[in-house]
């Protein structure tokens, strides 16, 4: 008998799960809907939604120098709000901030102002020097999590986890 | 309307008071290895200048997250108690994290508030604290009811004391004069860092 295969949720709590991230701290989407209601249901997580991204990138750096490893969830527009609170916190003092983005902005987004926000995301990433993945293909799901998540608690650096459509089915026309 | 008139209501009885003679207050309190939060600018200066500690962390830039990273630093560390100095133009930077906070209702913060009603290290361009903004009573509606000016330096001392001993969150609000901050940070964000989370026990 073998097992169903996972979901990208399913795979994405699990090696939270697996590398002792307890702290999920989140600004709401609808495509990260699932996991965050996984996520909740499971005790071995504190979970909570903060009101502004930049609010959870503070959490998530206190509770990191307090010894509690932790994750950022969030939607590309969100993402936008960030570069103050990583340029003058996180890449400096050498935070491994875990942050997920659920992407919008592309492969059949609606709305002009969320593709053109999804359009900065990468070039802030690349100027402060932030190790990012865009995570494309369910069978690569586990591994670039897993070996990024340990790269960034070993060399002290934020991480970004990019989200595709083309991994959680994105965002769709309502109509 | 004058200023007097619109000054917010809550603020009639209270002294407006030293950040620097506070912060010596408050730190004289600390006897538990205390995590202390300072916000930038002068708030960061003032706490600098009380002597260092390696459970103090120096907040070099991100605006208003102060109180996040106390908050985060609380919930990671239930047994310590959590301080995040902040002041008033951060605070209205991200008023998100008053309900934030209310809703966690960590019993280990304690929020202290320096409203001086101006942006000091930028040229002292007056905020909406100065004029009609009460940020205690932002913060009891945020949900945390226990929020409150200190009349004075002596009721200032009793509120902090009383805040260490008993479940949090809490939030003291002083108003203070336009004093600039006495000591410099020095600007090292990986050696404040480093240092803040061997205090916290969370690095060799």
């Amino acid at each position: 008998m073998t097992d169903m295969p996972k979901s990208w949720h399913e795979i994405v709590l699990a090696t939270l799960k697996a590398n002792d991230i307890k702290l999920i701290v989140y600004v709401p989407d609808r495509v990260l809907t699932p996991l965050i209601k996984a996520l909740h249901a499971d005790s071995f997580f504190t979970v909570f939604a903060a009101t502004r991204e930049e609010e959870a990138i503070g959490i998530v750096s206190g509770a990191w120098m307090g010894g509690m490893k932790s994750a950022v969830l969030m939607q590309t527009s969100g993402f936008a709000t960030l570069p103050n609170a990583l340029a003058s916190l996180v890449v400096p003092s050498q935070i491994p901030a875990l942050m997920f983005v659920s992407e919008r902005g592309t492969l059949g987004e609606f709305n002009l102002g969320q593709a053109m926000v999804c359009k900065t995301m990468r070039p802030v990433l690349d100027s402060l020097g932030i190790e990012n993945h865009t995570i494309t293909r369910h069978d690569e799901l586990e591994f670039v999590l897993e070996r990024s998540i340990k790269q960034a608690f070993a060399t002290q650096a934020p991480v970004t986890f990019i989200l595709s459509p083309l991994l959680t089915g994105g965002k769709v026309f309502s109509k | 309307m004058n200023n007097t008139n619109s000054k917010p209501a809550g603020l009639h009885n209270v002294k407006t008071m030293n950040r620097l003679e506070l912060t010596k207050r408050l730190v004289g309190h600390l006897k538990a290895d205390e995590a202390v939060i300072g916000g930038i600018g002068n708030t960061n200066f003032d706490l600098w200048e009380t002597g260092q500690r390696a459970q103090n962390f120096y907040m070099l830039g991100s605006m208003g997250l102060a109180i996040p990273i106390a908050l985060g630093v609380a919930i990671a560390q239930p047994k310590r108690h959590v301080v995040a100095l902040e002041g008033d133009g951060s605070l209205l930077m991200q008023l998100g994290c008053l309900a934030t906070v209310a809703v966690q209702a960590p019993k280990n913060l304690t929020i202290v508030l320096w409203d001086n009603g101006i942006y000091q290290i930028t040229g002292s361009q007056p905020t909406a604290s100065a004029a009609t903004a009460d940020l205690v009573a932002i913060a009891r509606a945020s949900g945390l009811a226990n929020s409150n000016w200190a009349a004075d330096e002596d009721e200032f001392d009793r509120m902090f004391a009383q805040a260490l001993k008993s479940g949090g969150p809490t939030l003291i609000a002083a108003r203070i004069d336009g004093e600039p901050g006495v000591g410099k940070t020095d600007r090292d964000p990986v050696q404040i860092r480093a240092r803040f989370m061997q205090g916290m026990g969370a690095k060799k």
